[in-house]
C-alpha cells in the first residue's frame, strides 16, 4: 500500500520540511525521511457531510500545526452504510485500508476483529486523557483502538416548546405522562409523535433510547445480557423498550406520511411545530440550526421517560472514532496525529468548525457559553451523571435487523413483545456470528 | 387502411405510452437537476422556481476537487479496455462452442451459467490478484470485468453463432482462410448486431459499476462515476438537484455511445449481410 | 497463442483446394479449442477458482481473518432465520414475474421497432435509456415518483380522483412496485435482444409466407417465434438469472423494507456480509447457487433442446 500524494506540494515546502524533521530530530514517519513529510490518508464513508467536515477541520489544524506530516480524507466511500461496512471488512481483510480510517465505535468495531486487523494504543499517553466510557466502546480484552473524533450526545425526545406552551403541558416524567401529553396534543390537532420510517434507522430511537430505564432497574444488564443470561422479551423493564413503540402507533399519534416520511422531514416538523415530538439522536440538532435556524430555540429534549418520575436519565450515543490498520506504514506518525485529535486544541477545532454538539470526551476540553437549547437541555443529565451509554457501547451483542423489527412494531404490523422476541432471536445469531461465549 | 396510416397510427400510439411511461421519469430527472436546493427538496414534478442547470453542473464537476472529471476518464479507460477484452474472447469462444460441439459442452455449459449465478467472491479474488501482482491496476481490474461479463457474452454469441449459415466458414476455408481469418473475416462481421448488443450491455454495466472499482482498485483518484454520487447522497441530508444533476451527466457517455451503436444495429438490419 | 496453430494448417487447404476434408478434421481445424483458452484463463483465475474455493467458507464461522469450521451449522442457522420463506418466496415471484414480462413485452416491443413504423428511432433510443441509467439513479427517481403523498403517480392518479397505495410502503405492495421499476429498466435490453434476433431472420420466409396467402398472425406465429427462439432463450436465461439474483434495486428503493417484506435471499445474504456474518453469507451464496441452478438449468437444457429439434 502506498501513500497517495494527490496534491502535489511545491517543493520548497518539503524542502522546509525535510530540515525542520532533520532539526527536531524526530523522524515521524520513520523509513523516508529523505521524501519530505509523510502523508497519511484518512479514509471515510461520504454518507454524512459533518462527519467529512469534521476530518478536514481536524486534518487541516494538524497540518497547519507541524510540518512532518500531511493528512488528507479520503471520503469516497460508500455512503450507504451497509455498503461501507462490507467495504470497511473487505479493505481490513485484503490489507488494502489506507492509514487511517473512521468508523463506529461500540458493537460495530468488535465486527471488524480489531485485535487483528488494528493498530493498538493501549500504551499511548493520550490514551489516559480520554473518557472511561469511551475507552470501553473502542477496547477488546487486549487492547484500545480508537481516539474520539466527535462530542457524545444524547438520544430520547425531541420536543416542541411553542406547542407545550401554548397547551400548558410540562416535561413529561413518566411513560404515562409522556402518553398523557400525547394524547391532549393530538386532541389539539398536531402530530403528537412523528416518525419517519421512510430512513428505516431512525425507528430504532425509541428503542435504544429507552436503555437507560433499563440501567436504572439494574447496572449489570448488559454484563448479564453480553453473557446470555438476560434478553429483552423476558425482562419486564426491557420489553417496555419494545412495547413503548407499539404504545406511540396504538395511541394514532403517528404523522399521516409516517412509513415514507425522512429525517429531514421529521426535523421540519418538530422544528416547525407541526409536530410535539420527535424521538431522535442529539446530532441531529445540527442539521436543524442550519435548516432551520429561527426555530432553533423552539426544540427541546428530554430522555425517554420510565416508570418512576424519581429515576430520570439520557442515554448517550458514543462518537465514532479514528482508527488505524494493523499494517500501516506509518505507525509513528498515525500516533501524532491520534494524539493531536485526543487533545483540547482538537475540541476548540471542532467547537469553532461545528459548534456545540455535545459532550468532549477529551480530559480538559471545555464548552463554551451558549449551547443550542437541545444540547442546553442535555448537559443537566451530564452534570448530574443520570446517563447510560446505549447498550451497544457496553455489549458488543447487537442484533443487526433492530430496525426493521422496529420498523414493523412501530407500523403496527407487529406486537412489542413478538418484536422483542424476534430481536432477541436475531441478537442470539449475532452473537453466535461473532463467537462469543455462552450463546 | 392503406400502410403509411397503419405505420403512423401504430408509430403515434407506441409514441404516446412510450412518452408516459420513459420520457416522464426522464424528464422528472432534468427538471430537479434544474431546480435549486430547497426548490428541489420536496422532489415535487413541478416547473423549477429558478433554472439554475449550469449552476448546478459547475458545483457538480468542482465538488471534491474535481472527482467527477477523474471519474469520468477512469470509467472510460476501464470500459473501454475490458469490453474489447471481453467481446474479442468471448466472440472467440462462443464461435467455436457453437461451430464444433463436443462432449464437454455441458460441463462448459455449467460453468459458463456459475458465472451468471454464482456471486464473486471478493476476498479470494483480491488474494489471487495480490499474488498475480494485479491488484490495484486498471489492467488488473479490467480482467476482473473481463470474467465477470465472459459468461454473459459468450451465451449471447454461442446463441447467434448457430444462426450464422456453415456454407460461409466452408468457402472461406475452401478459399485457403486460417482458423484466424475465417473467425475475424467471416464470423466477427456476420455477428455484427449480436457484437455491439454485447458492447453496449456491457459497456453501460462496466461504466456504472461502483463495487468492483471500490474493492480491486481503492483510492479516491480511482473513483469511477458511480461513485460521485455518493458525493450528493447523504445518509442524513441528500442535496437531490446536484444528485440529479449528476446523474444526469454520467449518463451523457453511455448514451453517445448508444446513439452511435444504434446505427450500427440500423446498418446491420439493411445491408442484408446476415441474411445468407 | 499463434504457436499452439500449426503453421501448416492454411498450407493444407491451399494445396487441396476443392476436396473438402473430413468434417470432423475440418473442425479440428477450423474451430481451433485454443479459441477458448485465453478467455477461459481470465474466467477460471478470476472468477471460478476464487468462487469455488470460498465455498469452503461456508462450513466454517469466518472473520476474514479466522476460520473455524463448524460443518453445517451456517447452513442450520441460514434455513431457520424466521425471515427465510419470505424471502425465498419473494425471490421466486421477482425472478419469474420479472423474466416474465420482460420476454413478453420484449418480443412486442422488438417486433414493433423492427417493424415498418413511424418515430422508429425514437422509440429505439427512448425504450433503451433506462438501461443506460444506473440502479442507483433509477432507484431514486421510483421512490420520488412512488412517493404516496408527493409522487407524480399518486398525484396523477388523485386527479382522476383515485386515492393511491403506498406503493413502496404498503408491505403487501412493495415488491411487486419494484417488479415493476426493475421491468421498466430491463425491458429495453430484452427488446434489443430480440431486436437482433428479428433482423437476422431472412426477409424469404416473409415473402414466401405472404406469397402463400399467410396472415400476419401466422406469419408471426410460424415464422417469427420460432426464428427468435435463440433470442428468447437468452431472453429468458439473463432475466431469469438477473431477477432471482437481483437486489442492487431492491435495496436503493426499499431496503428490503418496509420490515422484511421485500427481502429476497440476495438482499438477506448481502446484508450477513455487511453485519460481519462471512461464513453465513457465504453458506447463503451456496444455498442461492443451488436454488438459482435448480432452476436455470433444466430450463436452460429444455429451451435448447427444444432449439435443436427445430
Amino acid at each position: 500500500m502506498s501513500p497517495f500524494t494527490r496534491r502535489s506540494r511545491p517543493a520548497a515546502i518539503a524542502g522546509l520540511a525535510v530540515a525542520a524533521l532533520a532539526l527536531s530530530g524526530c523522524s515521524a514517519g520513520g523509513t523516508d525521511d529523505s521524501e519530505g513529510p509523510v502523508t497519511l490518508e484518512w479514509f471515510q464513508g461520504s454518507g454524512v457531510e459533518t462527519n467529512i467536515a469534521t476530518a478536514e477541520a481536524l486534518a487541516d489544524a494538524f497540518n497547519a500545526s507541524q510540518s512532518d506530516i500531511v493528512v488528507e480524507v479520503d471520503a469516497s466511500g460508500p455512503s450507504d452504510s451497509a455498503q461501507l461496512d462490507n467495504l470497511m471488512k473487505t479493505r481490513l481483510a485484503t490489507n488494502e485500508m489506507p492509514d487511517m480510517f473512521w468508523y463506529n465505535s461500540g458493537s460495530l468495531l468488535q465486527a471488524l476483529n480489531p485485535d487483528q486487523t488494528m493498530l493498538n494504543i493501549k500504551d499511548e499517553d493520550f490514551v489516559g486523557d480520554l473518557d472511561d466510557a469511551w475507552i470501553a466502546s473502542v477496547s477488546t480484552d487486549d487492547g484500545v483502538y480508537g481516539v474520539p473524533v466527535q462530542t457524545a450526545g444524547g438520544g430520547g425526545i425531541f420536543y416542541s416548546i411553542p406547542i407545550y406552551e401554548e397547551l400548558g403541558l410540562e416535561v413529561p416524567k413518566t411513560w404515562d405522562e409522556f402518553l398523557a401529553n400525547s394524547d391532549a396534543i393530538k386532541d389539539a390537532g398536531y402530530v403528537a409523535v412523528e416518525q419517519t420510517y421512510g430512513d428505516a434507522w431512525t425507528s430504532q430511537i425509541i428503542t435504544l433510547a429507552d436503555f437507560y430505564n433499563v440501567y436504572a432497574s439494574d447496572e449489570d444488564w448488559a454484563t448479564k445480557y453480553t453473557a446470555n443470561e438476560v434478553n429483552f422479551a423476558d425482562d419486564p423493564v426491557a420489553v417496555q423498550s419494545f412495547t413503548k413503540l407499539q404504545d406511540v402507533y396504538d395511541g394514532g399519534y403517528l404523522n399521516e406520511d409516517f412509513a415514507s416520511a425522512l429525517l429531514n422531514d421529521g426535523l421540519e416538523a418538530v422544528a416547525t411545530g407541526t409536530a410535539a415530538h420527535y424521538p431522535m439522536l442529539g446530532f441531529a440538532q445540527a442539521t436543524i440550526a442550519t435548516n432551520w435556524p429561527d426555530h432553533v430555540d423552539d426544540v427541546g429534549y428530554f430522555g425517554i421517560p420510565g416508570d418512576s418520575a424519581d429515576a430520570n436519565g439520557m442515554t448517550i450515543w458514543m462518537p465514532p472514532a479514528l482508527y488505524a490498520p494493523a499494517n500501516t506504514e506509518h505507525p509513528d506518525a498515525v500516533k501524532e496525529f491520534m494524539a493531536f485529535v485526543a487533545s483540547p486544541e482538537a475540541c476548540d477545532v471542532l467547537t469553532d468548525a461545528l459548534g456545540v454538539t455535545g459532550a468532549y470526551l477529551v480530559e480538559g476540553c471545555t464548552l463554551p457559553d451558549g449551547a443550542p437549547r437541545i444540547v442546553a437541555d442535555m448537559l443537566p443529565y451530564f452534570d448530574s451523571g443520570d446517563v447510560a451509554p446505549a447498550l451497544e457501547f457496553l455489549s458488543p451483542v447487537k442484533g443487526p435487523n433492530l430496525m426493521q423489527i422496529d420498523v414493523e412494531i412501530g407500523s403496527g404490523v407487529r406486537t412489542g413483545e413478538s418484536g422483542a422476541e424476534l430481536y432477541d432471536a436475531d441478537a442470539a445469531k449475532q452473537a453466535q456470528q461473532l463467537g462469543l461465549p455462552g450463546w | 387502411m392503406s400502410r403509411t396510416v397503419v405505420r403512423h397510427v401504430t408509430g403515434g400510439i407506441a409514441v404516446l405510452v412510450s412518452a408516459a411511461v420513459f420520457l416522464v421519469p426522464f424528464a422528472f430527472i432534468v427538471v430537479q437537476s434544474l431546480k435549486t436546493g430547497p426548490d428541489s427538496a420536496t422532489l415535487e414534478f413541478t416547473w423549477p422556481v429558478d433554472v439554475v442547470l449550469w449552476e448546478n453542473i459547475v458545483t457538480v464537476f468542482q465538488t471534491r476537487d474535481y472527482m467527477l472529471i477523474t471519474a469520468f476518464i477512469n470509467s472510460t479507460v476501464l470500459t473501454v479496455l475490458s469490453v474489447s477484452i471481453m467481446v474479442v474472447l468471448a466472440a472467440m469462444i462462443g464461435w467455436v462452442l457453437a461451430r464444433r460441439p463436443s462432449r464437454w459442452n455441458p460441463v462448459i455449459t455449467f460453468f459458463i451459467l456459475a458465472g451468471l449465478i454464482v456471486p464473486p467472491a471478493i476476498v479470494p479474488t483480491a488474494s489471487i490478484m495480490q499474488t498475480l501482482g494485479i491488484f490495484n491496476t486498471v489492467f488488473g481490474l479490467a480482467l476482473v470485468e473481463v470474467a465477470y461479463g465472459m459468461s454473459f457474452c459468450v451465451l449471447l454469441f454461442r446463441a447467434f453463432v448457430s444462426n450464422i449459415p456453415r456454407e460461409l466458414d466452408e468457402a472461406a476455408a475452401i478459399d485457403g482462410a486460417g482458423p484466424i481469418r475465417l473467425f475475424f473475416q467471416v464470423g466477427f462481421p456476420l455477428l455484427r448486431s449480436v457484437i455491439v448488443t454485447a458492447i453496449v450491455v456491457q459497456s453501460v454495466a462496466v461504466f456504472n459499476d461502483f463495487a468492483n472499482p471500490l474493492y480491486f482498485l481503492p483510492g479516491e483518484e480511482n473513483a469511477t462515476v458511480q461513485l460521485t454520487l455518493f458525493n450528493f447522497q447523504s445518509q442524513f441530508q441528500t442535496t437531490w438537484n446536484l444528485l440529479f444533476t449528476d446523474i444526469l451527466l454520467i449518463t451523457i457517455p453511455p448514451l453517445i455511445m448508444y446513439i452511435f451503436f444504434n446505427r450500427q444495429i440500423v446498418a446491420g438490419m439493411t445491408s442484408g449481410a446476415i441474411k445468407g | 497463442m499463434a504457436t499452439l496453430a500449426p503453421p501448416d494448417t492454411t498450407q493444407a487447404v491451399v494445396t487441396a483446394p476443392g476436396t473438402p476434408p473430413p468434417r470432423r478434421k475440418y473442425a479440428h481445424r477450423m474451430y481451433p479449442q485454443w479459441f477458448l483458452l485465453p478467455g477461459a484463463a481470465i474466467f477460471v483465475v478470476l472468477f471460478i477458482a476464487p468462487t469455488f474455493a470460498s465455498f469452503y467458507y461456508a462450513f466454517t464461522r469466518w472473520t476474514l481473518f479466522d476460520v473455524e469450521f463448524i460443518g453445517l451449522d451456517n447452513f442450520v442457522t441460514f434455513f431457520t432465520d424466521p425471515q427465510l420463506s419470505k424471502g425465498f418466496t419473494n425471490t421466486l415471484i421477482f425472478g419469474t414475474l420479472t423474466s416474465g414480462l420482460k420476454v413478453v413485452l420484449g418480443l412486442l416491443i422488438g417486433v414493433l421497432l423492427t417493424s415498418d413504423i413511424w418515430a422508429r428511432g425514437y422509440l429505439r433510443a427512448v425504450v433503451f435509456f433506462p438501461v443506460l441509467v444506473s440502479t442507483v439513479g433509477v432507484g431514486i427517481t421510483f421512490q420520488a415518483l412512488m412517493d404516496p403523498y408527493d409522487g407524480l403517480i399518486n398525484q396523477a392518479l388523485a386527479a382522476l380522483g383515485i386515492d393511491g397505495p403506498g406503493w413502496l410502503t404498503d408491505p403487501d405492495l412493495a415488491l411487486y412496485s419494484i417488479i415493476a421499476v426493475d421491468v421498466w429498466r430491463g425491458v429495453g435490453l430484452a427488446a434489443l435482444i430480440y431486436m437482433a434476433g428479428l433482423v437476422a431472420i431472412p426477409q424469404e420466409y416473409y415473402e414466401a409466407a405472404k406469397v402463400d396467402g399467410a396472415s400476419g398472425w401466422h406469419r408471426f406465429r410460424n415464422i417469427t417465434l420460432p426464428l427468435v427462439r435463440p433470442a428468447t432463450t437468452t431472453v429468458v436465461i439473463l432475466s431469469l438469472i438477473g431477477g432471482l439474483r437481483e437486489f442492487q434495486l431492491i435495496w436503493v428503493m426499499t431496503g428490503g423494507g418496509p420490515g422484511f417484506a421485500s427481502d429476497v435471499l440476495a438482499s438477506v445474504i448481502y446484508k450477513q456480509y455487511a453485519y460481519g456474518f462471512f461464513g453465513l453469507s457465504t453458506a447463503g451464496n451456496v444455498v442461492l447457487f443451488v436454488v438459482v441452478s435448480a432452476v436455470i438449468l433444466p430450463l436452460f437444457w429444455w429451451l435448447n433442446r427444444k432449439q435443436t429439434d427445430l
